[in-house]
């Protein structure tokens, strides 16, 4: 344990970010069953998890990278890839899909030209799906930049995402 | 802490708590629809009002009617106010004013004859046309698992305490064997909330009596020494998964409290010392809550070592999942709080002899244990008595879909689906009819209209083809199409299949393919038959749960609305 621990408080690149994600590890005593919770912390830092964030968790917590990808590609929460300035997730739970919810996705689709699960050519904003929010009683649920927000229609989406995009959420 | 110290906690509480109580949903639907601002300004107005000594404000959990939001409740009258904006939140100050001034001039006076009293100034609000005392929504409900939602502020460990909380544990911890307790579940009828109704009382004693064969590294327990040599565990599934239920959610966000104790009562009774609760990754607010919670008991000896100067210790941790659904089955569970790929394995062997890092494991669901504390301080006897012949007790619904009233109801079993649907839910909107209601998510079915009559419990929902399942209950209208249904749960099972077995992870795949084809017109007769048959090949071979059940809702719709499939095929 101790040489992971020399490891993870200095990493090459002065990144503080790596500091912080060190005390997590430290705090689960670098067990290998926290890989989850340290993934969590990872992405909530970094935004994103990149090939080389992976392997320096892989060998803080000493397991083989291949098990940190596994598990990374594994579930849907964690993003491999850069995501936009803001995201705009539309909810396709089975409440908000009988309310219609698919036309709200189509809508957001043809007006940024896009596609769920891509990201604007300029970075600006990325449109992603999920399945239920919890938030099934105010459907059709859409999430703009971490704020869920129940009743939607169409023209409610696109003035939402324009002023996600010009104001700042 | 011991019971005394306890009871002291719950009268402190009772004298700080005003008369005039206005309460405001914060969790859930509330909150998105602005719930907070109106809470800020309801305070706001009674602190300008200068009825601070009088009134207070309060955010709570989930009231129920969540469509109507954000809702504002002024007790003891318990008058509910619908759509609140913080504009209006000012104008339900000025009618409590009206009322409070009224009251202290009649003091003295029955309930009823204070307010023919009030001659309340003209306000531009006036209460919903929902009031909890008469409209079906709330009269129909029997609440033991969200008895203190909506009234207590699930922030609040002193609020949990005063409303009887941690009263369950103390009685367990202080005069009961493990044995009786788990007597007393076994003979109350509890059936897991999380979807099968397995006999609880029975899951509990197959732990209690499992015989752990390993010793584990303290690391696997938290890093607590004193765990070092704990060999069971207790697990609470909170991964609500079914995409349209939201049950779970409301009750960790609006009364944590409660799923802690239970889970603690269930620990003592299977002899465990360690617990996890995974909750979805998706509530951020429920592992807010949680976290609180578990800190407050924490800090007031309700957990941690020696319970109320018991020999009983017990700790819980979080587990935060990664959006994955498969991860509600118990063993992809187990895996996944291992740090694991969240796949599911073979049983047997079953978790309750050989679950995490391969020690005795109880796993229920949030609703399950949230019926604990209750049946473990009002008795057997009384849990019994509510409910049919083998489906006891009452089941939330989070009731969704084309109905005038969506929310969390929570009904007796035995309640018929027409009651929920059109009674408490309002019918479908703008005179529409209701043509099914979708429970149960992707492993269940759709029940037909001309079927609303069946009663509400695990045998009759899977006699017609679906299942009781976590609680999600969804109003389709006629403008909803069948195969279209099908074809989205179909979807969502081909995406959220884990990979490990042949027939779910390729079944899936074609059966979305087939029913693609018929939704567009182009499959023929014999398309139907394959359908039919890939169907029953993946229900029999798949591994776990999330293939078994995939098929059921091309089943459920097969048998109810064959003419829809039949009106897009051509032969
Ligand atoms: C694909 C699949 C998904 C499941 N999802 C959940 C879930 O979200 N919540 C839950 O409590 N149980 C879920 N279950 C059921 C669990 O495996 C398990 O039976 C349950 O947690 C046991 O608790 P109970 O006895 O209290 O019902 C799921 C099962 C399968 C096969
Ligand atoms: S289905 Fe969209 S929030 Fe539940």
């Amino acid at each position: 344990m101790p040489i992971a621990q020399k490891i993870s408080t200095v990493h090459p690149s002065g990144d503080k970010r790596f500091r912080m994600l060190a005390a997590t590890m430290k705090r689960y005593q670098y067990a290998p069953d926290a890989l989850i919770e340290v993934l969590h912390q990872a992405q909530e830092l970094f935004g994103y998890l990149e090939e080389d964030l992976l392997l320096y968790i892989a060998h803080s917590l000493k397991l083989p990278p291949s098990q940190v990808y596994g598990v990374a590609t594994f579930y849907h929460f964690f993003s491999l890839k850069q995501k936009g300035a803001h995201t705009c997730v539309v909810c396709m739970g089975t409440a908000c899909y009988v309310k219609g919810a698919a036309n709200l996705l189509a809508t957001l689709e043809q007006q940024h030209q896009i596609k769920a699960g891509e990201t604007t050519s300029d970075g600006q904003l990325s449109l992603v799906t999920a399945r239920c929010l919890g938030a099934c009683g105010i459907a059709p649920a859409v999430v703009f930049d971490g704020n869920v927000e129940g009743h939607q229609t169409s023209e409610s989406v696109i003035r939402r995402v324009e002023e996600c995009l010009y104001h700042g959420s | 802490m011991d019971l005394e110290e306890l009871n002291a906690i719950a009268s402190r509480e009772h004298h700080k708590q005003q008369k005039t109580c206005i309460r405001c949903c914060t969790v859930g639907g509330c909150l998105s629809a602005n719930g907070l601002a109106v809470k800020e300004q309801l305070e706001k107005a009674v602190t300008e009002a200068g009825l601070g000594k009088k009134v207070t404000v309060a955010g709570v959990g989930c009231m129920g009617l969540c469509s109507r939001g954000p809702l504002v409740r002024v007790d003891p009258q318990g008058t509910l106010y619908d759509r609140v904006t913080p504009d209006t939140a000012s104008e339900i100050v000025a009618s409590v004013n009206n009322d409070a001034e009224a009251i202290r001039e009649v003091e003295g006076l029955s309930f009823e004859e204070t307010s023919k009293a009030c001659t309340p100034r003209p306000l531009k609000i006036s209460p919903s046309q929902y009031q909890p005392n008469n409209h079906p929504f709330f009269t129909q409900q029997l609440k033991i698992v969200l008895e203190n939602s909506g009234k207590i502020d699930p922030e609040k460990i002193e609020e949990y305490i005063a409303a009887d909380g941690y009263q369950g544990l103390g009685k367990v911890l202080l005069e009961m064997t493990p044995e009786s307790v788990i007597e007393t579940i076994s003979r109350s009828g509890l059936r897991g909330r999380g979807g099968a109704g397995y006999p609880t009382g029975l899951k509990w004693a197959t732990v209690a009596k499992a015989k752990s064969e390993r010793t584990l590294d303290s690391r696997y327990n938290g890093g607590n020494p004193h765990n070092a040599l704990s060999r069971k565990f207790v697990i609470c599934n909170a991964d609500e998964g079914d995409p349209g239920a939201f049950m779970d959610r409301s009750v960790l966000e609006s009364d944590p409290h409660r799923v802690i104790e239970g889970m603690a009562i269930a620990a003592y009774a299977v002899g465990a010392t360690q617990g996890y609760i995974y909750v979805r990754g998706e509530y951020p607010l429920a592992i807010n809550h949680l976290q609180k919670a578990i800190r407050q008991a924490k800090r007031l000896g309700l957990l941690g070592s020696q319970i109320f100067e018991s020999p009983f210790d017990f700790k819980i941790d979080l587990r935060i999942g990664a959006g994955a659904f498969v991860c509600g089955e118990e063993t992809a569970l187990m895996a996944s709080i291992e740090g694991k790929r969240g796949i599911p394995r073979p049983r047997p062997p079953y978790p309750a002899e050989s679950g995490l890092w391969g020690c005795p494991t109880l796993i229920n669901n949030v609703e399950t244990f949230a019926n604990v504390p209750t049946i473990i301080r009002k008795g057997a006897d009384w849990f019994d008595r509510i409910g049919t012949e083998k489906s006891k007790g009452t089941k939330v619904f989070s009731l969704a879909g084309k109905v005038c009233n969506t929310g969390l109801i929570e009904v007796p079993m035995g309640t018929t689906l027409q009651q929920i649907v059109e009674d408490m839910g309002g019918g479908v909107p703008d005179g529409g009819k209701a043509k099914a209601v979708q429970t149960g998510g992707p492993s269940g079915g759709c029940i037909p209209a001309a079927a609303f009559d069946t009663s509400v419990d695990y045998e009759s929902l899977t006699e017609l083809g679906s299942i009781m399942g976590s609680g999600g209950a969804i109003v389709m209208d006629e403008t909803t199409n069948m195969v279209d249904v099908a074809r989205f749960f179909m979807e969502f099972c081909m995406d959220e299949s884990c990979g490990k077995c042949i027939p779910c992870r390729a079944g899936t795949v074609q059966l979305y393919q087939l029913l693609t084809k018929i939704r567009e017109g182009n499959a023929f007769l014999t398309d139907l038959e394959k359908l039919e048959e890939i169907c029953d090949m993946v229900k029999y071979t798949s591994l776990c749960g999330l293939g078994q059940s995939a098929p059921n809702p091309v089943f459920s719709t097969l048998r109810y609305f064959r003419d829809e499939y039949l009106a897009l095929i051509s032969d």
